[in-house]
């Protein structure tokens, strides 16, 4: 019996370890090493050693790729946050039943591919696509909109296929918080806003946290959002990878651009944990801030 | 207390959930600076009536007078009324000395002074070398001081209590029921109580007010309440109690009345008027009953039975003792100086009194 258990336990845990090893860990391993490599154009990279790839990465025409793509997925995020937060509280006020039904809908869309999915947004949006017909017909314009191409779109489309990603966490953070707090918080005298303030930001803080990198980290590497919805002009840096890679295949400066996206999800790792560390019950070491 | 003078009145309250009605044409006054005990079996409405002091509920009808203005309609936020609740619900997230200084800061008071008052609650509660951590790292009996210290800073015209001690464990229970009845002394802040627990109220109330099913069963203090119930229920529910059925068998003048029970006639006194031929209820309390063993003989005016089972307390020796109608009393005895191996064997015959006028007459009841 003991022994069965622990054979259960050392291949479940041997099983996943590998896994992640094999498949995971390996080959960011090998992006990493190709990153500090040369160009090889026969080869597509040479052991040479080099820091090239990274000087090439401060050039004027990436840094600005990489202030757009950070711009537009901070503001997927933000919109995302804006949109989902009131929506995740409502759905945690409903009775179980409801909350079960709402989770599902959101699910729904995820049957669908999300590239099929991003499809029909660029169908919404093109010159005479649903949008602009609509307004043309009920004569709110008279010229159709550029929606199509634009940051815009692009944004839209984060928004859009990003939503739950943000909504999931936020509601599992809402969900757990104790409605008495509330009734103490009104008994000190807190109206509604300082309760939302004082009680439900900072307490579901690691949600929002959470909710903001699952947004945020994805939106950088979605690049056939970019592709499909802002043409040539509004790049992702997951446009710039898919290109070093796929298009000119400079594998190294490629691997130079994943390894930075690697230190950014890092640094919001490292943000979540101390977000989380905040509002924990133990306190920590950093308790003493009176 | 030397005067009276009305705080808070509750008028013809009435609440229902769900067309569950939970109170009904409920009335009732507090005094300025008592200790007041709501108490009652769970659901008897104890808790609604502390959440539409406190403005946590809305009243279906009624109002709800605070020193002559009636604040039913002022949201709960606006209340001079703070409350000290059964999860204490701290907020996990901050410091103990800010959650103290949470509703002055609601108040918006000056720095110096939240700084200033919240210092001297936690003194209150010995807490203030805690004032730096977080509620979880304080034990039950912290947390519920700093419940307490966060709903006295502000100075309420009325502090509630929600079970507030339920949490605790007996030993910690009971010395915070001592801490509480000196704190509200040293305060002068009106307490309003609730609790489950009938030894809480008896121990630190200066009124109890027995609740059952929304309505009101009995007002007093603890010894009227403990001594003088008015129905079976409140004498049921305030510590344990025998009962008996009688008959009135004659009227002897002014509560006095000889009934007639356990095929004896007794002289008895009661503060309900009864006429001849009334079913009656005597109640009476475990420990005003007297035990004494016989052998053979039957005396007169004693009820006579057999010991069934005895339970010793430690302070008091409990015996269970089956009448010859079948009826069982509980009667519980201190033991006696001269006597230390004072006992009683099973199946003992024994009889039993109890000191004249300190039984319970009341209508019967099944």
């Amino acid at each position: 019996m003991k022994l069965d258990r622990g054979f259960f336990k050392f291949l479940s845990i041997g099983l996943i370890s590998s896994w992640l090893v094999l498949f995971v860990f390996f080959p960011n391993l090998l992006v990493v090493i190709t990153s500090f490599l040369t160009r090889d154009p026969v080869d597509l990279v040479a052991a040479q050693p080099s820091i090239d790839s990274y000087a090439r990465t401060f050039d004027w025409l990436y840094l600005q790729v990489l202030w757009d793509s950070l711009k537009m997925s901070l503001l997927a995020t933000f919109a995302c946050l804006l949109l989902g937060y009131p929506f995740a509280m409502a759905v945690a006020s409903l009775s179980k039943r409801w909350q079960a039904i709402m989770l599902f809908l959101l699910i729904v869309p995820f049957w669908t591919n999300s590239l099929v999915r991003t499809y029909a947004i660029q169908f919404m949006l093109g010159k005479h696509g649903l949008i602009n017909q609509f307004l043309l017909f009920s004569g709110i314009i008279d010229k159709p909109l550029d929606l199509l191409y634009t940051q815009f779109a692009v944004i839209l489309g984060l928004c859009y296929i990003l939503l739950p990603f943000m909504i999931f966490p936020l509601y599992s953070s809402l969900e757990k918080l104790d409605t008495r707090l509330y009734k103490a918080a009104t008994d000190l005298g807190a109206n509604s806003w300082s309760r939302f303030r004082l009680i439900t930001i900072p307490l579901t803080l690691p949600g929002i946290v959470a909710g903001c990198l699952m947004v945020f980290l994805p939106s950088m590497g979605m690049f056939y959002i970019a592709d499909l919805l802002g043409g040539a002009k509004n790049l992702l840096l997951g446009n710039v990878i898919k290109t070093q890679f796929l298009n000119t295949a400079d594998w190294p400066f490629g691997s130079a651009f994943s390894v930075i996206m690697m230190l950014l999800l890092g640094a919001m790792l490292w943000l979540y944990y101390r977000a989380t560390r905040y509002v924990s019950k133990k306190g920590g070491i950093d308790g003493a801030d009176f | 207390m030397t005067e009276l003078r009305p705080l808070l009145s509750l008028n013809h309250l009435s609440k229902a959930f769900a067309g569950n009605q939970v109170l009904q044409d409920f009335n009732m006054t507090i005094y300025d600076g008592e200790f007041f005990t709501l108490l009652g079996p769970s659901g008897c409405g104890k808790s609604t009536v502390l959440n539409l002091i406190a403005g946590m509920e809305t009243a279906d009808t009624g109002d709800i007078i605070l020193l002559e203005q009636d604040i039913s309609q002022i949201p709960a936020e606006q209340r001079p009324i703070n409350t000290v609740f059964q999860s204490y619900a701290l907020f996990p997230h901050m410091t103990v000395f800010d959650n103290v200084a949470f509703g002055l800061k609601m108040r918006k008071l000056p720095k110096a002074e939240i700084k200033q008052r919240v210092n001297e609650a936690l003194e209150m509660v010995q807490l203030a070398h805690l004032a730096s951590r977080k509620p979880a790292q304080l034990s039950g009996g912290q947390q519920q001081r700093v419940a307490i210290a966060r709903a006295v800073v502000n100075r309420p015209k009325l502090l509630l209590l929600d079970e507030s001690l339920s949490a605790l464990d007996y030993k910690l229970r009971q010395q915070m029921q001592i801490e509480l009845k000196r704190l509200q002394r040293k305060l002068g802040i009106t307490f309003v109580y609730v609790t489950h627990d009938q030894e809480e109220a008896l121990a630190m109330s200066d009124r109890v007010v027995v609740m059952n099913q929304g309505k009101i069963q009995q007002v007093g203090t603890p010894r009227e309440i403990y001594e003088e119930p008015n129905s079976l229920f409140v004498a049921k529910f305030i510590g344990e109690i025998n009962q008996l059925e009688g008959e009135i068998v004659s009227v002897d003048g002014q509560q006095s009345y000889e009934v007639k029970v356990e095929e004896q006639r007794w002289r008895l006194h009661a503060e309900h008027s009864f006429s001849v031929g009334d079913k009656v209820n005597v109640l009476l309390r475990p420990e005003d009953l007297r035990v004494e063993y016989i052998e053979a003989d039957h005396p007169d005016k004693f009820l006579v039975g057999t010991i069934v089972e005895r339970t010793y307390k430690g302070k008091t020796l409990d015996s269970l003792i089956r009448l010859s109608s079948g009826a069982e009393l509980m009667a519980s005895e201190f033991f006696d100086e001269d006597d230390p191996s004072f006992d009683y064997r099973p199946n003992q015959k024994v009889a039993v009194n109890w000191v004249a006028g300190w039984e319970v007459v009341l209508p019967y009841e099944a």
